[in-house]
């Protein structure tokens, strides 16, 4: 990226701990301006405490961050004013217009008077509400509440947009149609991105992508980079019986195999030409086989040890984490 | 702060609903109440009826009332997260609790002033001073409770409880405060307690500016509007004007401090 101009996002050795938990532990990472920038991590993995953090919303317990230049403990209401937010949970309020919910924002956010009808139209037709600009918003379907919040974390011409989950819960007809949006904001209005997500296919339209795990960034790089990385293709099998599968993949061909979602996979290369030879001589009845390039999923396998699927059930598991989350939700 | 004020004003106007159904209750006390009760009242009154006595209890009911309403709907942007958005604004958090006063004194005095347009039916004369003096004493005492709802719906996370919390505390004031009978000759217990309600002194002047501008008996003025007593000593109007809005004050302040606070 640019290096000549400041990082619009600056972290260093950030953390949180609500009260044993360690929510987020010691992460550092700078964006650039005009980037579109990735957190990508399992639910609880501490994505959301991180940005709530670089929103001001929750003070970190150690470490530092720097948001369009100002600190976020110390200079809250500069930061607030160069930030935009979208929320997982939408916050819109439901009594008033689709209008009414875009002016009061703007006049929350001191914009001149002059101009707020302007932005307004602006912003609702970049996201297509320009004809339910007089609809109330609690007869708005999920989709198009989303992208009034986005057009209203807009509103102010911030900065930096912060979008936790912007895409959580939408069909993917409304899901490709905001990052549409996003793209082109970041184009025309050079607008930083910070997203969360968890959609490994999502993570695909960042510049960079930060892969967060229990707390902890374990790697950060572009897609491509990421996907470079892995190299090898991934080999997914069926068979019936999966433990001695493995211990045969470790004896006769030195692959050290992991279950994921239910079946042996490992990662080699040239996948296709391999699978003969699997078939000739691993000894262990394969009931299917399949053979992909790299994704972000393999990216995730490769870093975490588990997919991010995977990772979530384990999660949900774990008491720990539940108490984690119950606890950042109660200090929202 | 006019912004959070503005809201509310808004939200009201388009929800006519609300506005019928918050008129409901007073206007049983009033005239269902109040005329079935008239005949036992009759003997003691002088000839004034029960309800002239009890409009301005009735009015100040209305107002606790439909003011604690309007802070429920601090609870409710918690719970449905539109606070959240007030919460990241670059805006002092004290803004948003005196927009949020000011904005449910304004909503419960509008509503109160459909009962008032109502003066006439209980033979209160359409008096343009006493109705101006009588939306004065709305306003102030409409901020001073939606400033304690708003105290208390900082605390609590859950519409029902905080409903819960209303209910238990409405009723014991309502009740306690002279909106019914007069606050003189009271068993000693009754007495004490009415005089360590605060509605006491909000519908104590507003007893005494309807009564200004009746023309009834010395006798009746005297059993129906007897003023608040303090071991005998009776309590300027000023000064109960006084009380209600250092009350008033002080609550927002609480409310403030404690909204300040939370992350």
């Amino acid at each position: 990226m640019n290096t000549s101009t400041p990082p619009t996002i600056e972290v260093a050795g950030l953390t949180k701990t609500y009260g044993e938990v360690e929510a987020v532990r010691g992460v550092s990472f700078t964006v650039a301006r005009g980037e579109v920038f990735g957190f990508l991590g399992p639910n609880g993995a501490g994505k959301s405490t991180t940005i709530n953090m670089l929103c001001t919303l929750a003070r970190p317990t150690s470490g530092t961050a720097r948001v369009s230049g100002f600190d976020v403990a110390g200079e809250r209401d500069d930061v607030r004013r160069h930030i935009g937010l979208v929320f997982q949970d939408q916050t819109l309020d439901g009594y008033l217009t689709a209008e009414q919910n875009l002016r009061l924002h703007a006049e929350l956010y001191g914009i001149d008077p002059g101009v707020i009808g302007a932005r307004m139209d602006q912003m609702l037709e970049m996201v297509d509400l320009a004809d339910r600009r007089d609809g109330k918003v609690m007869t708005f379907s999920g989709g198009m509440r989303r992208r009034l919040e986005i057009a209203r974390g807009l509103m102010h011409s911030p900065r930096v947009l912060f979008l936790d989950e912007p895409t959580i819960g939408l069909d993917p007809q409304t899901r490709s149609s905001i990052w549409r949006y996003i793209r082109a904001l970041q184009e025309t209005e050079g607008t930083t991105i910070f997203m969360t997500t968890h959609y490994m296919d999502e993570a695909e339209f960042c510049d960079r992508i930060a892969i967060i795990d229990r707390g902890e960034i374990v790697v950060l790089d572009t897609p491509a980079a990421l996907k470079a990385s892995v190299g090898a293709d991934r080999v997914t099998l069926g068979t019936a019986d999966d433990a001695a599968a493995l211990a045969a993949l470790r004896d006769r061909f030195g692959i050290e195999a992991a279950m994921a979602e239910g079946a042996v996979t490992f990662h080699v290369d040239a996948g296709e030409a391999f699978v003969p030879r699997l078939f000739a001589e691993l000894g262990v009845a394969i009931t299917s086989v399949a053979v992909s390039r790299p994704t972000l999923d393999d990216v995730f396998m490769r870093y975490t040890g588990s997919t991010i699927r995977d990772a979530e059930t384990a999660s949900a598991s774990d008491l720990s984490r539940a108490t984690m989350r119950v606890l950042s939700g109660a200090r929202r | 702060m006019r912004i959070v004020w503005r809201r509310d004003l808004i939200r009201f106007t388009t929800d006519r609903m609300r506005i019928a159904m918050m008129l409901i209750q007073p206007l049983l006390f009033l005239f269902v109440l109040g005329a079935g009760l008239q005949t036992l009242a009759a003997a003691s009154t002088d000839g004034v009826d029960l309800k002239t006595f009890i409009f301005p209890g009735i009015l100040c009911m209305a107002l606790v009332f439909s003011a604690m309403f309007n802070a429920i709907s601090l609870v409710m942007d918690r719970e449905f997260g539109f606070l959240r958005e007030m919460l990241v604004a670059p805006v002092r958090r004290s803004s948003i609790v005196v927009g949020k006063c000011l904005g449910g004194a304004t909503v419960a005095s509008l509503q109160g002033v459909i009962l008032l347009a109502l003066a006439g039916f209980v033979d209160v004369p359409y008096d343009p001073v006493l109705l101006l003096g009588l939306f004065g004493l709305q306003l102030l005492i409409a901020f001073t409770v939606t400033a304690f709802g708003v105290m208390v719906a900082v605390r609590i996370k859950q519409i029902q409880t905080f409903t819960t919390v209303m209910q238990m505390l409405v009723m014991p004031l309502f009740f306690l405060s002279g909106a019914l009978y007069p606050v003189s000759g009271l068993p000693t217990w009754l007495e004490v307690l009415t005089r360590l309600n605060p509605l006491t002194y909000a519908v104590d002047p507003m007893r005494r500016l309807v009564f200004n501008h009746l023309d009834i008996s010395e006798a009746a003025r005297r059993a129906l509007d007897p003023g608040v007593t303090w071991f005998g000593w009776r309590v300027p109007t000023l000064l109960e004007v006084g009380i209600v809005l250092a009350l008033g004050l002080a609550m927002m302040a609480v409310a403030i401090s404690q909204f300040t606070r939370t992350e």
